[in-house]
């Protein structure tokens, strides 16, 4: 079965090229059947592979399809690589993306049927990319689908593309992406003049033998691409800004799955990292330092995605704490808990904003008793993230932390910190959502309505999963073997365990740390609920509060120091150099030749023609002189 | 025979061309006859490598040991291809357009044909003079009657420059040829001729190679006759002038300097590397700041032009494979550019960016078509351009022929980030956003424009998807001057 690998983006693909070349012909309804139908073929496929891929004997299979670019010893193929990890991505991706392909249709159903065709092969292609990314069997054909989840997103945040705004922040997300694509690429390039090979068998197999400086460099410059990626410190700006796609896209692109190719490519890699303790501590910096600031400036936002967009900016800054501490698995863990919950989250934002046309928090208020099925998935899902047991975000939350103490205690105050942070705000937007009175136009207050079930189906579903995925990894403290997920991905991160000093745990201890983080993240949804259920307080954040509403100032400060300073130099050649400097050079040749010109021009007739003529007897006799006389 | 059919079908049938008064048979003829060309030329791509039709040898000056030797290996022939593919490009997309006395203007393309293809195939260095103003000739002509307003100054910087750089090479050439063994232009005798040529000698005689052809590139600080002459010609001109015409710069390059002065590209490399990479980025920075699509266009060339000329100092398999692929790549996707900016002024008269905007809602297969094509000028894996790109800056990291290999892959790779901006820019203010007074009543393109820019794009897609056949037809090229390029 893992032979047919191939057929997993395939079907997307058709599904685009079909959605996209006959956009104008096809009805809304056969549009909908082809976006969805391929990828629930693709999760159907997925889920016959991971069968095979349970099985304890199974060994990773490499497929190669053709043979991408071979030049001298560098050999690029086109395959894919099968194994524990990439099938786990495999499922979250066409799961969850057949649920949000599902959802989508009834919540774009209101535009034109072109658009709407658009919408989906713009999807599907999203989908196809990201499946490349994830089979890819070497670091070009992962960067292949990197860029295209890139160009997809790019797409998609622009595609109501008549809003100038909305234009510019899908220019934005591009070029931040870019920035970081380019350290992905040299540390491509680097790999290739150190390995000669970019595959990742290879790769892996020789970097135990390699230097500690090479492997810094190189995994720092991965680094960089993850940044990127997965919104990061100092390049997360463009997440927020992506919120201007349709909601289904935030919650398939900009929460689900693209934003955690950073993780899946660091996990991938993990034997690399490993190898480098500078880079991981900087990995461990970087995502604490993410999670905490971002979680500070969702405290203030009113916009219910982009609360959910700095949760999310947190929630994989957590996930590269964990990757920094050496937790692979608890990183992963969290990728797919994560992709639960926030899917959900916001396919519940969608719903709301679909039944209020409003966005600010502060106009919406009491939506529970008009949309329950909304309401109550949305609550577990906030239950989910804030840490709360059993539901799934404790468990991977949970696992991070651990490591994070054993590395660090530092770690684990500032992650508990943030955890606390992640309660209260998620039950600030819950509560200023759906509980107290309803604060909009009695004209919205006629229409709200729960949404139609392909709206709902997805929710529930979600809902179930984001409160039972954790199961799949009960930590070792409550039941021996307990955690499923650990021992399936195992053979990925074996190499990384043995190199790893393995502390033995302390069960004490680590119910201790278990019991401090739920303590700290109960506080903060009681705060939280206390606070803002029945009377919120709505008045614009004054004070430090303004600094976090305004997100610390930092576009302002990207603004002032980087794109100002270039656009003026730009100017400045454009203007200056070229016109004054370059230009007035070549003049002068020009007017060297004029006034030469005026000169002979008595002897001449004065036609161009004639002083190429001279110019080139002239010089030819110059240099049989040259050659043959001196001689 | 297939070089000389080559060279001889728009040699002949320009000539022919000049008689033809009806506009409407002067089309007809010049297309066909470009396609002509096309079948002949890719008839070549089918043939063994050994294959004795691909040579062809006649005396021409005994007396000065010249001869009409014409070959094509893969770099001839995958830039012949290129030639041979622009020409009927530009002709099906220009084909609603109409010139004064357009027997002469299609003739003189013809011409222009007919010297590039010379130029690509000679392997005699007077014969590659020869085709290297038989191709510039026609151009000046084209642009300095058919141009825009400013084309008299446009044309002359352009010829200045040009010729300037001419004059220099033959002076070179006619160096280089006293000093051959057999008093012989042959590209064989000057291979030979390194080992005879002092060091001190080999420098100054690559500074007067290399300007020739950085002028022609062109190359900072050489380029600034060529967003203005873009501006003004005609923009069929413009393809030819960009797509293939700055082919021969590089071309020049790589056959004639690098192999046949490899000292003196040896100590100058990591000069003329800077100057690639300064004009990269210095281009890049202006393309940002252009208002009129053509000069960002012209801009953007200039900066992925210099990562070719960078790639090929570099002196490794994988940059100069990537210089061969990205050659015919940037050709066809820059002339795709030029048909977009060409579609957009013939119908709204204008190629300012800032009077533009919304076009995507009025004109979506223009938009897709033009999307496409940007992706591909920013080298997006899957498009054609990512191959080049990839092994082009893979083989300059590599490069053992500097030490600053890191540091020019680092600072030219910030071009890349630079190239999304003003592309991106580029699509956001001419196509999204809401239409103004001017685009209001703009409309689609038509279903001749819209088919060839969708043969465009199926190149464009499947050379970035199965690069492997364009890599292996120049493989051996590239082995055989990386042999002589590495003599030190």
């Amino acid at each position: 079965m893992s032979k047919l690998v191939y057929l997993v983006p395939l079907f997307p693909f058709i599904g685009f090229l079909l959605n996209g070349l006959l956009r104008k012909k096809l009805s809304k309804s056969l549009i909908s059947i082809i976006g969805c139908g391929t990828v629930l073929a693709s999760f159907v496929v997925s889920l016959l592979i991971f069968f095979e891929v349970k099985d304890p004997s199974f060994q990773t299979v490499v497929i190669n399809l053709f043979d991408f670019i071979n030049v001298g010893s560098l050999k690029i193929p086109f395959s894919f690589q099968v194994d524990q990890l990439s099938i786990l991505f495999l499922l979250i991706i066409t799961g969850v993306g057949f649920l949000i392909h599902l959802y989508s249709t009834s919540y774009m159903h209101d535009e034109e049927n072109q658009h709407f065709a658009r919408y989906f092969a713009y999807l599907n292609l999203f989908v196809f990319s990201m499946l490349i990314l994830i089979l890819g069997s070497n670091y070009v054909i992962m960067f292949v689908g990197w860029e295209g989840v890139g160009l997809c997103s790019y797409l998609l945040i622009g595609y109501w593309f008549k809003n100038i705004e909305y234009g510019n922040a899908a220019k934005k997300a591009f070029i931040m992406n870019r920035i970081g694509d380019l350290g992905f690429l040299i540390a491509v390039f680097w790999m290739i003049s150190k390995f000669g090979s970019v595959n990742f068998a290879e790769v892996f197999s020789k970097a135990p033998t390699t230097s500690v400086g090479v492997l810094t460099g190189i995994t720092l410059l991965l680094f960089v691409g993850a940044t990127g990626k997965s919104a990061q410190i100092p390049l997360y700006t463009w997440l927020p800004d992506a919120m201007a796609g349709p909601t289904p896209v935030s919650a398939l692109i900009h929460a689900a799955t693209m934003v955690t190719a950073g993780i899946y490519m660091i996990a991938r890699s993990n034997i690399m990292y490993t190898l480098a303790p500078t880079t991981q501590t900087v990995v461990a910096i970087v995502g604490l330092a993410t999670a905490i600031f971002a979680a500070s400036i969702a405290l203030k936002q009113n916009d219910i995605k982009k609360v959910l967009a700095y949760s999310t900016v947190s929630q994989l800054g957590y996930m590269f704490l964990g990757l920094g501490v050496g937790a692979y698995t608890g990183a992963v863990f969290h990728v797919m808990t994560h992709a639960f919950f926030k899917a959900l989250l916001f396919l519940g934002a969608g719903s709301v904003i679909h039944a209020m046309h409003e966005q600010d928090i502060r106009k919406m208020g009491g939506l529970k008793k008009f949309m329950p099925i909304t309401h109550i998935t949305f609550l577990l899902a906030c239950l989910a993230i804030a840490g709360i047991p059993p539901f799934s975000g404790f468990f991977s939350k949970d696992e991070i932390l651990a490591a994070a103490y054993e590395k660090n205690p530092i770690y684990y105050v500032v992650g508990v910190f943030t955890a606390l942070m992640t309660a209260f705000y998620m039950f600030r937007l819950y509560a200023t959502t759906f509980l107290g009175k309803f604060r909009g136009t009695s004209d919205q207050e006629h229409h709200l309505h729960e949404s139609p079930s392909a709206i709902t189906i997805p929710l529930v579903i979600l809902a179930v999963l984001a409160v039972t995925a954790g199961f799949l990894g009960i930590p070792e403290v409550f039941a021996k073997d307990s955690h499923w997920l650990q021992h399936f991905l195992s053979p990925i991160f074996e190499a990384s365990t043995k190199i790893q000093e393995v502390h033995p745990a302390n069960a004490g201890m680590e119910l201790t740390l278990m019991a401090i983080s739920v303590g700290v993240a109960i506080i903060g949804v009681i705060y939280a609920w206390s606070k803002f259920s029945k009377d919120p307080d709505l008045q614009d954040a004054s004070g430090f509060g303004k600094v976090l509403a305004n997100k610390w100032y930092v576009d302002e400060l990207y603004d002032a120091i980087i794109l100002k300073p270039l656009n003026a130099f730009g100017k400045f050649l454009n203007n200056v150099v070229e016109k004054n400097v370059i230009d007035w050079m070549v003049n002068g040749i020009g007017r060297a030749v004029q006034y030469s010109s005026r000169q002979i021009r008595l002897l001449q007739s004065g036609q161009v023609g004639g002083y190429v003529l001279l110019m080139v007897i002239g010089i030819v006799i110059l240099f049989l002189v040259e050659i043959f006389i001196k001689k | 025979m297939i070089p000389v059919l080559l060279i001889a079908i728009p040699l002949l049938s320009g000539l022919v061309g000049f008689f033809i008064k009806n506009g409407d048979n002067a089309k007809k003829w010049s297309l066909f006859i470009s396609l002509a060309t096309l079948a002949v030329s890719v008839y070549g791509l089918t043939l063994d490598k050994a294959s004795a039709a691909l040579h062809f040898e006649a005396e021409w000056i005994p007396s000065l040991g010249s001869k009409f030797s014409v070959a094509l290996d893969g770099m001839s022939q995958i830039l012949s291809l290129l030639t041979a593919i622009s020409f009927p490009i530009i002709f099906i997309a220009t084909y609603n357009k109409e010139y004064k006395t357009p027997g002469k203007f299609y003739a003189l393309m013809l011409l222009s044909q007919a010297g590039l293809i010379g130029v690509f195939v000679s392997v005699d260095a007077l014969l590659f003079y020869f085709f290297w103003e038989l191709a510039l000739i026609p151009v000046y002509f084209l642009s300095s009657i058919w141009g825009g307003e400013k084309r008299i100054q446009a044309t002359f910087k352009f010829f200045i420059y040009t010729f300037v750089g001419s004059l220099l090479m033959l002076v070179g050439i006619i160096y280089l040829y006293a000093h051959t063994a057999d008093h012989s232009f042959s590209l064989q005798s000057f291979y030979k001729l390194k080992s005879a040529i002092s060091g001190k000698d080999q420098s100054w005689l690559f500074w007067l190679f290399f300007i020739a052809f950085a002028i022609k590139m062109p190359i900072f600080p050489f380029h600034t006759w060529q967003p203005d002459t873009y501006e003004q010609s005609p923009t069929a001109v413009t393809m030819v002038l960009s797509g293939v015409m700055v082919k021969m710069g590089l071309f020049g390059l790589i056959r004639w300097l690098a192999p046949v002065i490899p000292g003196g590209t040896w100590l100058w490399g990591d000069t003329a590397s800077a100057l690639c990479i300064i004009g990269m980025i210095y281009a890049s920075l202006s393309a940002i700041q252009q208002d009129d699509l053509k000069r960002l266009v012209a801009y953007s060339s200039i900066a992925h032009i210099g990562l070719m000329c960078l790639a090929v100092f570099a002196t490794t398999e994988t940059g100069l494979q990537g210089v061969m692929i990205q050659m015919f790549n940037h050709g066809i996707n820059i002339i795709a550019l030029w048909i977009v900016v060409e579609l957009i002024e013939r119908q709204l008269g204008t190629r300012k960016i800032s009077e533009l905007g919304g076009l995507a809602q009025k004109a979506p297969s223009l938009a897709i078509l033009l999307v496409i094509v940007s992706l591909a000028n920013v080298a997006l894996p899957l498009t054609n351009a990512f191959v080049g790109e990839f092994l082009m800056f893979s083989g300059i990291y590599t490069s053992t022929a500097t030490t600053y290999n890191v540091v020019f892959t680092v600072t030219a790779g910030i071009s890349i980030i630079l190239s999304a901006v003003y592309m991106l820019n580029m699509i956001q203010k001419v196509f999204f956003g809401n239409t103004n007074a001017l685009t209001e009543n703009a409309k689609d393109i038509k279903w001749n424009e819209k088919a060839i820019l969708a043969v465009i794009v199926i190149m464009i897609v499947v050379v970035g998807v199965f690069p492997q056949p364009a890599l292996e037809l120049t493989k051996t090229t590239v082995h055989a001057i990386l042999e002589k390029m590495n003599y030190k």
